[in-house]
């Protein structure tokens, strides 16, 4: 079968006046059609860069070297043109984010704001067919007052209910592929929780692949099917959520777990910044 | 229209520099009706009542060739206001986009463009507006592309300074990785966002660019006799000073009041659209 997203030995640097900075060593990591995959490790580690190269995004900016290849749905998105890799944002790949408050234009109200998201994949769509739509969107996320928050500007609603209008938007084209990076961070653990649950039987009964961003171990290990581990632009160990949270078996991999807080309380280890151990190749879980 | 009343009601200050201002162009679009010597606009010459102190048939007083000070005023307020628009029509889109560009684009465009402002920020404006008027000729067209070219770099650098902070927000990645173009992120997304920012300042400016083409053609390089302009009347006037004070008093006093409405306006939009977002 081949793989929704696959990504092989990817690389980026960055061209800086005193040189060249390596921030991705060659990563790899696939994603079958439906499936959640998370990418966890720490701030800094290369998550957020990896999202943007497969968004195309980093390879626009001056100074930025990508090779490896990253092909969606078999295509080699370094291959096609720029305009073809352009038209693939919004309709095959979305993406949300850690603040979805933030996320949309505080002028616009929210119908406004669908409306456009709605247009990448339907041109020109009516003021009318946008609003039955973006209920009818809005309905799958739990939020049955449609009327009142389309014409509500974003700062009018609660930080959980703009994060339900940004996955209803996410997922308004029916993307192949989602890219969570670190959903809800800035929201508070309860209501992150509900949107979680939420996104997940919503990209479950539409067969989107998700690639779930994220430092929460707690939520990776709820929420996706498969997990890599990634650090310091490598990763380290990857397999099924379950037997890389129950039998982790990279060094760093273990440190991170321990670095978990509990709910008994006690103080947490450190992770100290380099360890040779951290280095050693990367633990494949079948 | 109730939320304007509110807010005016909130800001009397703003509300008598609505007043001033609506005085300012009531006073110039219906100059032909209210002017009592309409043809005094032009070359006209009346020696039986020249240099008339105001009262009487003359509110202002007349001026040395004997026409009517207060007629004259009225038709000046058309060419002021003029100006204002034109200058502001022309110098804001200009200024906007450039900002715009080198905000969001960043790279070379941020480099060039924020340079070249920097150079015409770096001349003092009026010397730069009399080197223009100084190389072509002083007419009122000229003196509007004098203060254009002076006026779009504020813009420009007014623009980018909000355009470098709204590019960091999420919902201009949120755009761009829904596939908007850059025309529609920066004009779409951003724009609307710098329009609080822009309408104040253009507000405020109004009544600048009133009193530097004022000063232009007090120094003799804007509009030319016998068009009536406050400027130059002014200038005219201060030669007459003390005895013939009101030839240079009462065009003054009309610079005074369409500046400092247009201020009062301003200062009261900063404060209501600073305050809501």
């Amino acid at each position: 079968m081949t793989a929704l997203l696959d990504i092989r030995d990817l690389r980026l640097s960055f061209r800086l006046w005193s040189g060249t900075v390596e921030v991705l060593h060659g990563i790899s990591l696939s994603i079958a059609r439906g499936e959640r995959v998370a990418l966890v490790g720490e701030s800094g580690s290369g998550k957020s860069v990896t999202a943007r190269i497969v968004l195309g995004l980093i390879q626009e900016l001056r100074g930025a070297r990508v090779s490896g290849q990253v092909s969606l749905d078999g295509q080699d998105l370094a291959r096609v043109s720029p305009k073809a890799r352009h038209a693939l944002r919004g309709t095959d790949m979305s993406m949300i984010f850690q603040d979805p408050t933030s996320s949309l234009n505080p002028v616009f109200p929210i119908l406004t704001q669908f409306r456009e998201v709605l247009a990448r994949a339907t041109p020109g769509i009516s003021l009318d067919s946008a609003r039955d739509r973006a209920t009818s969107a809005l309905h799958e996320v739990a939020i049955y007052e449609a009327d009142r928050v389309l014409a509500s500007y974003p700062f009018q609603l609660s930080g959980g209910m703009n994060q339900r209008v940004m996955i209803a938007m996410a997922l308004a084209n029916r993307p192949k592929l989602l890219i969570a990076d670190e959903p809800g961070t800035a929201l508070d653990v309860t209501v992150q929780a509900q949107t979680l649950d939420l996104m997940r039987a919503l990209v479950a009964s539409h067969g989107t692949a998700v690639l779930f961003i994220s430092h929460n171990l707690g939520v990776v290990r709820e929420f996706a099917d498969r997990t890599y581990v990634i650090y310091r632009g490598r990763i380290v160990e990857h397999g099924p959520t379950a037997a890389v949270f129950g039998n982790p078996r990279h060094a760093y991999t273990r440190a991170l777990m321990a670095a978990q807080p509990r709910l008994t309380g006690g103080p947490l280890p450190e992770i100290t910044e380099r360890d040779p151990a951290f280095d050693a190749p990367a633990e494949v879980h079948s | 229209m109730k939320r304007a009343a509110f807010i005016l009601a909130a800001n009397p200050l703003t509300l008598v520099g609505v007043m001033l201002v609506m005085l300012v162009v009531m006073a110039a679009a219906l100059a032909d009706v209210i002017a009592p010597f309409p043809a005094h606009r032009g070359a006209v010459v009346d020696f039986l009542n020249f240099n008339k102190p105001p009262g009487g048939d003359y509110l202002m007083g007349t001026d040395v060739v004997g026409r009517d000070l207060f007629s004259r005023i009225l038709y000046a307020y058309r060419i002021s206001l003029l100006m204002a628009v034109v200058v502001l029509a022309i110098a804001v889109p200009i200024g906007v986009t450039l900002g715009l560009m080198a905000g969001y684009l960043g790279g070379r465009w941020e480099y060039g463009l924020m340079r070249v402002t920097d150079v015409f920020l770096s001349i003092p404006p009026l010397v730069l507006a009399l080197s223009i008027l100084g190389v072509l000729k002083p007419t009122l067209l000229n003196g509007m592309i004098a203060i254009t070219a002076m006026w779009w770099p504020w813009y420009t650098r007014l623009v980018y300074n909000i355009t470098r902070g709204e590019k960091a927000e999420g919902y201009v990645l949120a755009a761009e990785v829904t596939g908007a173009s850059r025309a529609h992120v920066m004009f779409r997304e951003i724009l609307p966002n710098c329009l609080p920012a822009i309408v104040t300042k253009m507000t405020l400016d109004a009544g600048f660019v009133i009193l530097i083409a004022s000063s232009l053609s007090f120094l003799g390089l804007g509009v030319q006799a016998p068009t009536p302009d406050l400027g130059s009347m002014v200038a005219e006037g201060a030669r007459y000073l003390p005895d013939q004070w009101w030839l240079s008093v009462f065009p003054g006093l009309a610079i005074l009041v369409a500046v400092f409405g247009f201020n009062l306006i301003g200062d009261g939009l900063r404060d209501i659209l600073g305050g809501d977002r």
